[in-house]
């Protein structure tokens, strides 16, 4: 969606502070993008990481518990990877 | 839309059944699993509730707004006759649902971030070769769960808290009596002698400054008044009851699946990069709490076709959503070269397991320190003759004891 010559005008990835409840499944999944500050709370360090560290972001969004990862395309975690179980009623 | 609705109403098996091996579930549950991601259980007082067993259909519940892990509601299930005594029901935290529990957490996650653990690995450490020295001292042979897996967290909670070093041998004692008791007297006698200590521990934080978790809640919010002196001891006693029995099991089991497979102990021994991933799959395949967590519905839900009505008891199969196939390959295998970390042995959602960085040190360094100190190391006495924790303490797995050798 981006190519490295064009800026986003927004960061791909953020995260949402408030959601967050510091379990780190971040900063592990993905630490080139993510870490945590002194409290335990979670900061972006690379808002529009490479194709190298996509997945490894995709994956942070996909661990973290709070669901507090948001991804440029609308994948968040939740989204990414209970949709492929079809939750609905079918 | 419902299709699925009545199928396998009739026949809802009783839950919790014991492990036949100490790692493994229960028959029982595999079938269930087999069948369905969501499944009818009967609990001990005849009350039918759902047992989900998928894992995306377990993180999808553990995440809705609509689901409660209040033990004070009515409705909320009670899994044993022991969790329907008063102690049980006021559970600060795991048992409070927001906004009462982001306010709690909020308090607690800064001294449970990944850099404030990191800075516990000397002490962790220091405490793990000191029950190794012992062992090597004293034995062969060894308990590892008295001389081991139950002192090491122990210790490392009371480092946590902040416990006075006189206090130590007493509260170790205490909590070793608590998760060992066989009656309800001695837990009840256990559990009461913790809470009066703690608090008068607390009270005197209030004045008499002190390090660790204790002294700074009671600097900060007993003298601000933000946090109640009850809550505080309530906290206190939540960080042993939910850190202690856990990882203490962790460390057991852990070290008896890591037996039962030589070529991946050896794997682990030969590499020690390769033991934070041993780590990850020790919890993945043992998932000591069994239950990534048991809550009620709030309101009317549907998944997976069906529907979860307002008022229904729901269990989230942290053993069985740790083996669905559609996350991992040859989930029933034991193995140490799997990557990442999707498993819910620390559950999921808001209320996911506050001390996982602390958990994951311990016993990576409990792992590491132990199989390279003692390589040898083995069970006593054949590992089908292990007395698995009674049923009635709980959903918690476990071993009583852990005869072993070298
Ligand atoms: C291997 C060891 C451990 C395992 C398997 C484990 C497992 C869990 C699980 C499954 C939950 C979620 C419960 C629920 O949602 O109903 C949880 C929550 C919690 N754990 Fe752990 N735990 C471990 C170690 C620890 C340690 C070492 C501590 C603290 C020193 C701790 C403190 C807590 C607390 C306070 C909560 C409640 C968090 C909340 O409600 O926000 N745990 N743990
Ligand atoms: S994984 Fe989620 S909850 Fe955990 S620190 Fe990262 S953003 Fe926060």
């Amino acid at each position: 969606m981006v190519s490295a010559a064009g800026r986003p005008a927004q960061p791909r990835v953020t995260a949402d502070r408030e959601l967050c409840i510091g379990a780190a499944q971040c900063a592990f999944a993905a630490p080139a993008v993510f870490d945590q500050d002194d409290d335990g709370y979670v900061v972006v360090l690379d808002g529009d990481p490479g194709s190298g560290e996509w997945e490894a972001a995709q994956e942070a969004a996909d661990l973290c518990p709070a669901q507090a990862i948001l991804l440029a395309d609308g994948a968040d975690g939740a989204d990414g990877a209970d949709g492929m179980v079809g939750m609905d009623a079918g | 839309m419902e299709i699925t609705a009545q199928r396998g109403l009739s026949g809802a098996p009783p839950f919790p059944q014991p492990r036949t091996c100490p790692y493994q579930p229960p028959e029982t549950y595999r079938r269930l699993g087999e069948e369905a991601p969501l499944s009818r259980v009967t609990l001990f007082d005849g009350r039918v509730v759902w047992l989900v067993t998928g894992y995306h259909e377990a993180r999808q519940l553990l995440a809705d707004e609509r689901i409660s892990a209040d033990r004070q509601r009515p409705d909320y299930p009670a899994l044993a006759p022991r969790f329907q005594a008063e102690v049980a029901r006021r559970l600060v935290l795991i048992g409070m649902d927001p906004p009462e529990h982001d306010e709690h957490r909020r308090l607690l996650n800064p001294d449970f971030s990944r850099r404030r653990v990191a800075e516990l690995r000397p002490v962790i450490q220091d405490v793990v070769d000191h029950y190794v020295d012992r062992m090597l001292r004293l034995g062969p042979p060894a308990d590892l769960v008295r001389d081991f897996a139950l002192p090491v967290p122990s210790r490392v909670i009371s480092e946590v808290l902040g416990l006075p070093g006189e206090d130590l041998e007493f509260f170790q004692e205490a909590s070793r009596r608590l998760l060992q008791a066989t009656t309800r007297e001695d837990s009840q006698s256990a559990g009461e002698e913790l809470i009066g200590y703690l608090d008068r521990l607390a009270t005197r934080r209030r004045t008499e400054s002190g390090p660790g978790l204790i002294g700074r809640l009671a600097r900060e919010e007993v003298a601000g008044g933000t946090l109640s002196h009850s809550d505080l001891v309530q906290i206190a006693l939540v960080i042993l009851v939910a850190g202690h029995e856990t990882t203490a099991s962790t460390i057991a089991l852990g070290t008896l699946a890591l037996l039962d497979h030589p070529e991946q102990l050896a794997r682990m021994q030969a590499d020690p990069a390769a033991v934070p991933a041993a780590v990850e799959e020790v919890l993945r395949c043992v998932a000591v709490t069994d239950l990534a967590g048991a809550r009620v519905a709030t309101a009317d839900i549907q998944i997976a076709g069906r529907t979860i009505r307002e008022g229904d008891g729901v269990l989230l199969s942290g053993t069985m959503a740790n083996r669905d196939d559609r996350v991992h390959q040859d989930a029933e295998d034991f193995d140490i070269g799997r990557t990442g970390r999707r498993h819910l042995s620390f559950g999921y959602g808001i209320h996911q397991c506050l001390g996982q960085s602390l958990a994951r040190l311990e016993l990576e360094i409990a792992f590491s320190t132990l199989f390279t100190r003692i390589p040898n190391l083995r069970l006593a006495v054949p590992a089908d003759q292990l007395a698995a924790r009674p049923l009635g303490s709980g959903t918690v797995q476990g071993v009583q004891e852990m005869p072993v050798t070298w």
